[in-house]
């Protein structure tokens, strides 16, 4: 956005600064985007596992070629990042969501933000644990 | 004063949010990683029969359709965001576009889902 | 006698005149401190020994008029409770808060936000008319500590200068209003809040924010103004469910 230099308030001259890469300004700021940008990921994410299921009703040759792409190299280094931007975006949820939520009490004291936030993450460490168990227990046998 | 139609696509996006980081993590590294690599689970954990059985099922369509809508609808939002944040003017067309692609994400996987397998 | 040697520090201020300058400058001062010495006593020093024509303003000295903010190293605070020993050895970088256009050096115009201060009714709005003679209002802790923290504001303006999406958008409502509103809002002795939803549900209302969160970071009084926009998403949501199922 422009700067508007001459900007009439009430009959004041007054200077409107311009906002520039103010992201880059602050370190909050820059968490902030780091945050935002995770969405990127997640979308990707997706359209990763749609492509799969797409690949799944066009027959076993299509979908082991889509299997075999996850094996690359650049397909598993997207991987790492993409762990680590959606757990900083898990971390960040949390953190954030005491603050979208109404005062609860419980028993006459009120539940503080730091009793939410660790029961989020211990809500996603579950969920974690429960889906990996799930998958594993499921797992065909290694060949020895 | 116009009263906004945010409601609607933000609890998709905060439905998506809580999703993704509860189970995103954990998903990011089963299928990307860990099976793809042959790390704690073998790499037949994903094999065709595996993945056609799992997604025939209830669960696994619910599942599936879940975490594919979901993580679309709550990523698209946020890019969407991301552009206001960075300077671009973002006005109605781009709002449709971005939401468009999360709802044609969301057909396209419901049609995948329906026709899978046969 | 000879004078105990004090410590200086640079402060660097933004300087700015409508009448003469077309874009602001800097000004660099070289100012002696003692340790019990704000930023704002630094600037005072300024203006009563080096250049009396740096212009800002202060009032009460203690965090509770709210007229001393400002950004100190790109951070928003009130200059009267930041100490020059923390900034040593500086320099101090002091620009007028951001997001708001300067007026003359380190004063901003403070017209928008007063102008959405009023809009969001900022009085209690009673259920019903009560006569003096019935006597006062009663509450109990509990329903005093539903609002309370709103009620803390003291319209320093730091959480403007800190939310960059009022940067981008100057139409947002904003924090501060918003949190004032949520004050009233929770209010036992409110009856107001379908009259105060229009604001909230419009896209400039609590839908301008994205949670950045460092509105609440900065308050100098723990309003925790994120909260009271954010929780109000949730209230447009039920809102905009409830006047799309049930259109009045």
């Amino acid at each position: 956005m422009k700067a508007d230099p001459v900007k009439a308030g009430a009959g004041v001259k007054t200077y409107v600064r311009p906002m520039g890469f103010w992201w880059l300004r602050n370190p909050f700021y820059r968490w902030y985007m780091l945050r935002e940008l995770s969405c990127a990921f997640i979308t990707a994410y997706a359209l990763i596992l749609l492509r799969g299921l797409m690949s799944l009703t066009e027959g076993r040759e299509a979908f082991d070629a889509w299997r075999g792409s996850l094996g690359s190299p650049w397909a598993v280094g997207f991987h790492v990042i993409a762990l680590l931007m959606v757990t900083y975006h898990a971390w960040t949820w949390f953190k954030v969501m005491p603050k979208t939520l109404p005062f609860v009490s419980i028993a006459g004291r009120r539940l503080s933000d730091r009793t939410i936030i660790a029961l989020g993450l211990a809500a996603a460490c579950a969920a974690s644990i429960l889906v990996f168990l799930a998958v594993f227990l499921n797992a065909p046998q290694a060949p020895p | 004063m116009k009263r906004s139609n945010k409601p609607i696509f933000w609890s998709l996006f905060g439905a998506g949010g809580m999703l993704s980081a509860l189970v995103g993590p954990v998903l990011v590294f089963v299928t990307g990683i860990a099976v793809p690599l042959g790390l704690l689970l073998p790499r037949e954990t994903m094999s065709y029969e595996r993945m056609l059985a799992f997604v025939q099922g209830g669960f696994g369509k619910l599942g599936a359709l879940a975490v594919i809508s979901l993580f679309l609808f709550h990523g698209l939002h946020r890019m969407y965001h991301v552009l206001h944040d960075v300077g671009i003017h973002v006005g109605a067309g781009l709002k449709a576009l971005f939401h468009g692609f999360a709802i044609a994400g969301t057909l396209a996987c419901i049609y995948l889902l329906a026709v899978v397998g046969r | 006698m000879s004078a105990p040697a004090h410590r200086t520090i640079t402060i660097e201020c933004l300087r700015y005149h409508p009448a003469t300058d077309s874009r602001p400058r800097r000004q660099s001062y070289e100012v002696p401190f003692t340790d019990d010495m704000s930023v704002l006593q630094g600037l005072q020093h300024v203006k009563d020994h080096i250049d009396g024509s740096l212009t800002f303003r202060w009032s009460c000295r203690m965090a509770i008029c709210g007229s001393c903010g400002m950004m100190l190293n790109g951070q928003p605070v009130l200059a009267c409770e930041t100490f020059l020993r923390d900034l040593y050895p500086g320099p101090v970088r002091v620009e007028p808060l951001s997001h708001f256009p300067i007026i003359r050096d380190l004063v901003i115009d403070q017209t928008d936000f007063l102008r959405k201060l009023e809009s969001i009714k900022p009085y209690l709005m009673p259920a019903e008319d009560r006569p003096v003679a019935s006597g006062t209002f009663l509450q109990t802790p509990e329903q005093m500590d539903e609002y309370y923290q709103f009620s803390q504001c003291i319209n320093c303006l730091l959480c403007y200068a800190a939310c960059p999406q009022y940067g981008l958008n100057p139409a947002f409502t904003g924090p501060a209003a918003l949190a004032l509103l949520q004050r009233y809002n929770a209010d036992s002795r409110d009856a107001g809040t379908a009259e105060r939803m229009p604001i909230v549900n419009a896209e400039d209302g609590a839908w301008g924010c994205t949670l950045v969160g460092y509105c609440s970071v900065v308050c100098p009084k723990a309003v925790d103004p994120a909260r009271a926009v954010n929780v109000n998403k949730i209230n447009s949501t039920r809102d905009y469910f409830r006047h799309l199922l049930m259109p009045r």
